[in-house]
C-alpha cells in the first residue's frame, strides 16, 4: 500500500492539474472574468445545448414520394436529351405512372440501340453489378425504367447531403453562425440554431423550396381542356395564380376558389440549379421589385439557344410548380443574365433571390419535430442547475465527512477533482451540456462516492476482523475494486444504450454519465489511493480512526 | 470526533427469514403496478403521443380560468393548461398538429403573438411541437432502449458471475422498472423523454447494490463452502449493509436537492431516479438474493473446473 511510486504520483497530479486547467474556460464562460483568461492556455469550452442556451431545434424529413417523383422526372429529362442527339431516336407516349418511367420507341428496329444508349445514363452501384435503374423492354417496342431499391437509397442519400448544404446556406448565407445542420437516419435533417426563438422564421427560410424552372408555354393547347386540367401530350397544366384576366394562353379560373391555369411544355428549358447568382432589384420601367439572375456557362448557352429558337413565343417562369409569370421572348437572351418579374414585394423578391442563390432543394422537406426555448428560460435553468449542483455536492461532502472523517476528506477532495475532470473531458470533446446533463452531473456526484464508500466500509470490516492497519487498507482497496468495476460496467451499459437511442437532451444526460463513470473510477480509486498512501507513508499511524 | 455509523458494526439481521413474505409482497406490487399502468395509463407527454406545448410566463399572477378562456378564444383546439408551480407560469398543451407526419408550429406561433396582447408582459418561453410519426418513434426507441439495457446488463452479470445471478439481476430490474412505472401511473406525473432517461438510469444504478451484494455472495461462497445458502446470504447481506445504506443515502441526498430546488424540467427525471434507487436498495436484498436460493446456487458454481475434477472427493 505504501508503494506508490513517484512517477505515478506525478502522473496523477498532472491529470488532476490538466483537469482543472481545461475546465476553467467553461466555468468562466459568460462571466466578466472570461476575458482575463490568458490566450496561451487551453480554450476548450463546453457547448450549451439549446435547452440551456435558448434557440430552435427543427427536425425535417424528406418527402420520399416527392424525391421519387423528382428522380423520375430527372431521368425523363436526361432520356429526352440523350435520344434527341444524333442519331435521333423518336419516342412517345411517355408515362411516369406507378413509380416507373416508360415510353414507346417509334421505330421498333431502334429499340436495342435506345436501350444501349439508356444504359449509359444509369449508374453502377458499387461492385454488386446492380445499377440504379433497371432497364427492360416490354412488348418489343416499349422501354421501361424501374428505379431499383438500392438506387433509390443512394439517390436519397445524395439528395440529403445536397439538401443539408442547401439548408445550411439558406439559414446562414454568410457561414458565420454557430448552427448545427446534420443528416440523420438517411432521410432526415436536424437543424439547431441558437438564439432563434421562433422556428416559423426558420421554416420560412428553409421551406422556400424555390424550384425555379423555365418552360415554354404550349400555345396550341385547348383552353377549355386546360381549364379542366387536361394537357396535350408532352405538356402539363400548371396553376398561374397571379394571372391578369384576359392574358392569352391562360385559362381563367373554372370556379371561385380555383386559380387560372396555363399549359406548358414538359421539357425544362433551364432550371434554377444553373443559376450562379441571384439578387433583388427593381424593374427600370415600372420600378416593381424583380429578381435578377445570372446563369452558369452551360445554363447561359442553353437559355440563349432556346430563346433564339423561340423568339416571339411566351415562356413560363415556374417556381415550385406554380407559374409566376409568362412573358414573351422579345429577343434572344444571350448574355446569361435575366430578370424575373412577377407579383413580388421587395421582401418576397429578396427571399426568392436568397433561395435561388443557395441552390435548389433536391427534395421536399417536411418539419416533423420542433422545439424552442427562450434564452431567459435557458439562463434560469442554468442558474437553478448550478445552485442544485453546488448544494447537492455540499450535502454529499458533509455526509462523507461525518461518516468517514479523514477518509471522508479524501473522498471529498476526490469528488471535487472529479467535478473538474468531468467538465474538462466534456470541454475537450466539445460535448454538449443539456439540462438533463446537469441532472446527470448531480447524479454522478452522488454516485461517485459509492466507490469510496465501498472501499472505506471494506477497510472498516477488515480492521474489525483484526487485520493490521496497512493490511486492512490494502485489502480494502483490492477487494472493493471488483465490485466497483462490475457496478460501473452496468452504468456504462445503460448510459451507452441511452446515448445510442436517446435524442438531443437525453443524449446529453448519457454523455455526462459516461464521462462521470470513467472519471469517478479514476478519482475515487486511484486518486484517493494515492492520498491515502502518501498519508500513511508520512505519518505512519498506529491505528485508523475510521 | 466521533464518526457517524448509521449501521452498527456487527449486525446480524435475519433478512432471509422474511424472504417469502417479501417476495409475495413484491410480486403483488409488481403485478399491481403493471396492471394499474395498463388500466389507468401513463400521462404521456407530447414526446410520445405528439402534440404541442408552450410554456408561458406572465409578469402578473393570472388566474387559470382567464388563461383558459383566452386560449379557447384563439380556436387552436382543446387546450390542457397546467400551472408550473405558481400563478405566473403555465404550460399550455394542445393536440397533435394536423396531418399525420407534419409538425406545425403555427399554433405555437399564434400563442406567441396573441398571448402578450391579452396579457401585457406575457412571454412564451418554450414551444414544442412533435408530430405523430416522431412521437411513435421516440416511444418505440425508449422501450427498445430499456429492454436492451436490461438484457445487456443481465448478460454481463451472467458472464461475470453465473447464470443464476443473471436471472436474479433481470428479475430485480423488471421489478424496479415496473414499480417506477406504477408510481408514474398512480401519480399521473407527466412522462417525457427525461423519464425514459431516468428509467434507463435506474436500470444502471438500481443494480449498483445488487452487484455489490452479489460480489460479496460470490466471495463468501468460495470462502465458506459448507455454509447453508440461507445463512450465507444473511452473512453477505449483513456485511454489505452499511455500504448499501450509505451509498443509497449519498445518491438520495444529491437527487433530493435536485428535486427540491433544481429546474422543474428535470423534476420527473429526479423523482424517478430517486424512487428507483430506493426501490433498488430494497430489491437488492429481497429480490436479487432470494432468487439465488430458488435457482440453487451453491459454492460449487465458483470452483474452478480443475479443482472440481475429483468428483468423488467432494460430496456436494
Amino acid at each position: 500500500m505504501l508503494e506508490f511510486p513517484r512517477w505515478k504520483v506525478w502522473i496523477v497530479t498532472l491529470v488532476v492539474l490538466l483537469g482543472v486547467l481545461f475546465s476553467i474556460p467553461s466555468l468562466l464562460a459568460g462571466t466578466p472574468y472570461a476575458k482575463q483568461w490568458p490566450g496561451w492556455l487551453p480554450q476548450y469550452k463546453i457547448n450549451l445545448g439549446l435547452d440551456l442556451a435558448g434557440g430552435s431545434h427543427l427536425l425535417l424529413e424528406a418527402d420520399a414520394r416527392d424525391a421519387q417523383k423528382q428522380r423520375i422526372q430527372g431521368m425523363e429529362d436526361s432520356i429526352a436529351t440523350e435520344l434527341r442527339r444524333d442519331p435521333r431516336i423518336d419516342i412517345g407516349d411517355i408515362s411516369t405512372a406507378d413509380g416507373r418511367l416508360s415510353f414507346l420507341v417509334r421505330d421498333p428496329t431502334k429499340v436495342d440501340a435506345a436501350v444501349e444508349r439508356l444504359r449509359t445514363l444509369t449508374q453502377p452501384l458499387g461492385l454488386t453489378g446492380n445499377r440504379d435503374w433497371d432497364v427492360q423492354v416490354m412488348d418489343s417496342t416499349r422501354i421501361v425504367l424501374i428505379p431499383t431499391a438500392s438506387g433509390s437509397t443512394r439517390a436519397m442519400k445524395d439528395a440529403m447531403s445536397v439538401a443539408r448544404d442547401v439548408v445550411r446556406r439558406r439559414i446562414d448565407p454568410g457561414g458565420t453562425k454557430e448552427i448545427t445542420v446534420l443528416t440523420e437516419g438517411g432521410n432526415r435533417i436536424l437543424v439547431e440554431v441558437p438564439g432563434v426563438e421562433d422556428p416559423e422564421a426558420l421554416k420560412r427560410l428553409i421551406g422556400q423550396t424555390a424550384r425555379l424552372e423555365f418552360k415554354l408555354v404550349d400555345v396550341d393547347a385547348n383552353l377549355a381542356d386546360v381549364q379542366q386540367g387536361r394537357a396535350p401530350p408532352g405538356s402539363e397544366v400548371l396553376d398561374y395564380p397571379d394571372a391578369v384576366p384576359g392574358l392569352p394562353n391562360v385559362a381563367p379560373a373554372a370556379a371561385a376558389g380555383q386559380t387560372p391555369k396555363i399549359a406548358v411544355k414538359r421539357r425544362v428549358m433551364v432550371s434554377g440549379d444553373q443559376i450562379i447568382r441571384a439578387s433583388q432589384g427593381f424593374d427600370q420601367q415600372t420600378n416593381a421589385p424583380i429578381v435578377q439572375i445570372t446563369f452558369d456557362t452551360a445554363g447561359a448557352r442553353r437559355f440563349g439557344r432556346v430563346t433564339q429558337e423561340n423568339v416571339n413565343k411566351p415562356f413560363a417562369i415556374i417556381l415550385d410548380n406554380r407559374v409566376i409569370s409568362a412573358p414573351n421572348i422579345n429577343e434572344p437572351i444571350l448574355g446569361g443574365q435575366a430578370q424575373i418579374t412577377g407579383n413580388f414585394t421587395v421582401q418576397t423578391a429578396n427571399d426568392l433571390a436568397v433561395s435561388l442563390a443557395s441552390g435548389k432543394l433536391p427534395v421536399k422537406l417536411v418539419p416533423i419535430e420542433e422545439r424552442t426555448v427562450s434564452a431567459e428560460l435557458g439562463k434560469d435553468s442554468i442558474h437553478k442547475g448550478v445552485i442544485a449542483s453546488v448544494l447537492g455536492t455540499l450535502g454529499v461532502i458533509l455526509f462523507m465527512l461525518v461518516t468517514y472523517g479523514r477518509f471522508g476528506v479524501y473522498a471529498t477532495v476526490a469528488l471535487v477533482v472529479n467535478a473538474f475532470l468531468i467538465l474538462a473531458v466534456m470541454a475537450m470533446f466539445n460535448a454538449t451540456l443539456t439540462l438533463p446533463g446537469i441532472a446527470g452531473f448531480i447524479l454522478t456526484i452522488g454516485a461517485a462516492v459509492d466507490a469510496n464508500v465501498l472501499i472505506n466500509e471494506r477497510i472498516r470490516e477488515e480492521i474489525r476482523r483484526g487485520r493490521r492497519l496497512l493490511d486492512a487498507v490494502e485489502t480494502g482497496y483490492r477487494e472493493a475494486f471488483r465490485a466497483i468495476f462490475d457496478a460501473n460496467v452496468t452504468h456504462v451499459i445503460s448510459a451507452a444504450i441511452m446515448a445510442i437511442f436517446g435524442s438531443g437532451p437525453v443524449r446529453g444526460f448519457a454523455v455526462v454519465l459516461l464521462i462521470g463513470v470513467v472519471t469517478s473510477v479514476f478519482t475515487a480509486v486511484y486518486f484517493t489511493r494515492m492520498l491515502v498512501a502518501l498519508w500513511l507513508r508520512r505519518s505512519r499511524p498506529r491505528e485508523l480512526h475510521l | 470526533m466521533k464518526l457517524l455509523k448509521l449501521v452498527p458494526d456487527h449486525t446480524n439481521i435475519d433478512f432471509m427469514r422474511w424472504r417469502n413474505l417479501a417476495v409475495i409482497l413484491s410480486t403483488f406490487l409488481t403485478v399491481a403496478s403493471l396492471a394499474y399502468t395498463a388500466y389507468r395509463g401513463l400521462n404521456l407527454g407530447i414526446d410520445f403521443v405528439g402534440g404541442q406545448v408552450v410554456r408561458v410566463e406572465f409578469t402578473q399572477p393570472v388566474h387559470i380560468e382567464d388563461l383558459r378562456t383566452r386560449v379557447d378564444q384563439l380556436g387552436v383546439g382543446e387546450a390542457g393548461i397546467t400551472t408550473l408551480g405558481n400563478e405566473r407560469t403555465y404550460q399550455v398543451r394542445l393536440p397533435k398538429p394536423q396531418g399525420s407526419d407534419a409538425a406545425s408550429n403555427q399554433v405555437v406561433s399564434k400563442l406567441r403573438t396573441e398571448l402578450p396582447k391579452a396579457f401585457p408582459g406575457a412571454r412564451v418561453d418554450a414551444g414544442e411541437s412533435v408530430s405523430g410519426k416522431v412521437s411513435e418513434e421516440l416511444a418505440a426507441d425508449g422501450l427498445k432502449a430499456i429492454l436492451f439495457a436490461m438484457i445487456g446488463i443481465a448478460i454481463y452479470i451472467w458472464i461475470r458471475f453465473e447464470w443464476q445471478f443473471g436471472v436474479g439481476a433481470l428479475l430485480t430490474l423488471a421489478h424496479d422498472v415496473s414499480m417506477t412505472l406504477g408510481f408514474f401511473a398512480f401519480t399521473q406525473l407527466p412522462v417525457d423523454l427525461n423519464v425514459v432517461a431516468a428509467l434507463l438510469t435506474i436500470v444502471g444504478y438500481s443494480l449498483n447494490d445488487t452487484v455489490v451484494i452479489y460480489d460479496r455472495i460470490r466471495e463468501n461462497l468460495r470462502k465458506y463452502r459448507k455454509m447453508p445458502i440461507l445463512e450465507l446470504l444473511n452473512v453477505s447481506l449483513n456485511e454489505t449493509l452499511a455500504r448499501t445504506v450509505v451509498t443509497s443515502l449519498t445518491v438520495l441526498i444529491a437527487l433530493g436537492v435536485l428535486m427540491a430546488i433544481g429546474p422543474e424540467v428535470v423534476f420527473g427525471l429526479a423523482i424517478a431516479i430517486f424512487l428507483g434507487v430506493l426501490i433498488g436498495t430494497y430489491s437488492s436484498i429481497y429480490i436479487s438474493a432470494p432468487v439465488l436460493v430458488w435457482l440453487k446456487v451453491t459454492g460449487d458454481s465458483f470452483i474452478p473446473a480443475d479443482e472440481k475434477a475429483p468428483a468423488g472427493a467432494n460430496p456436494a
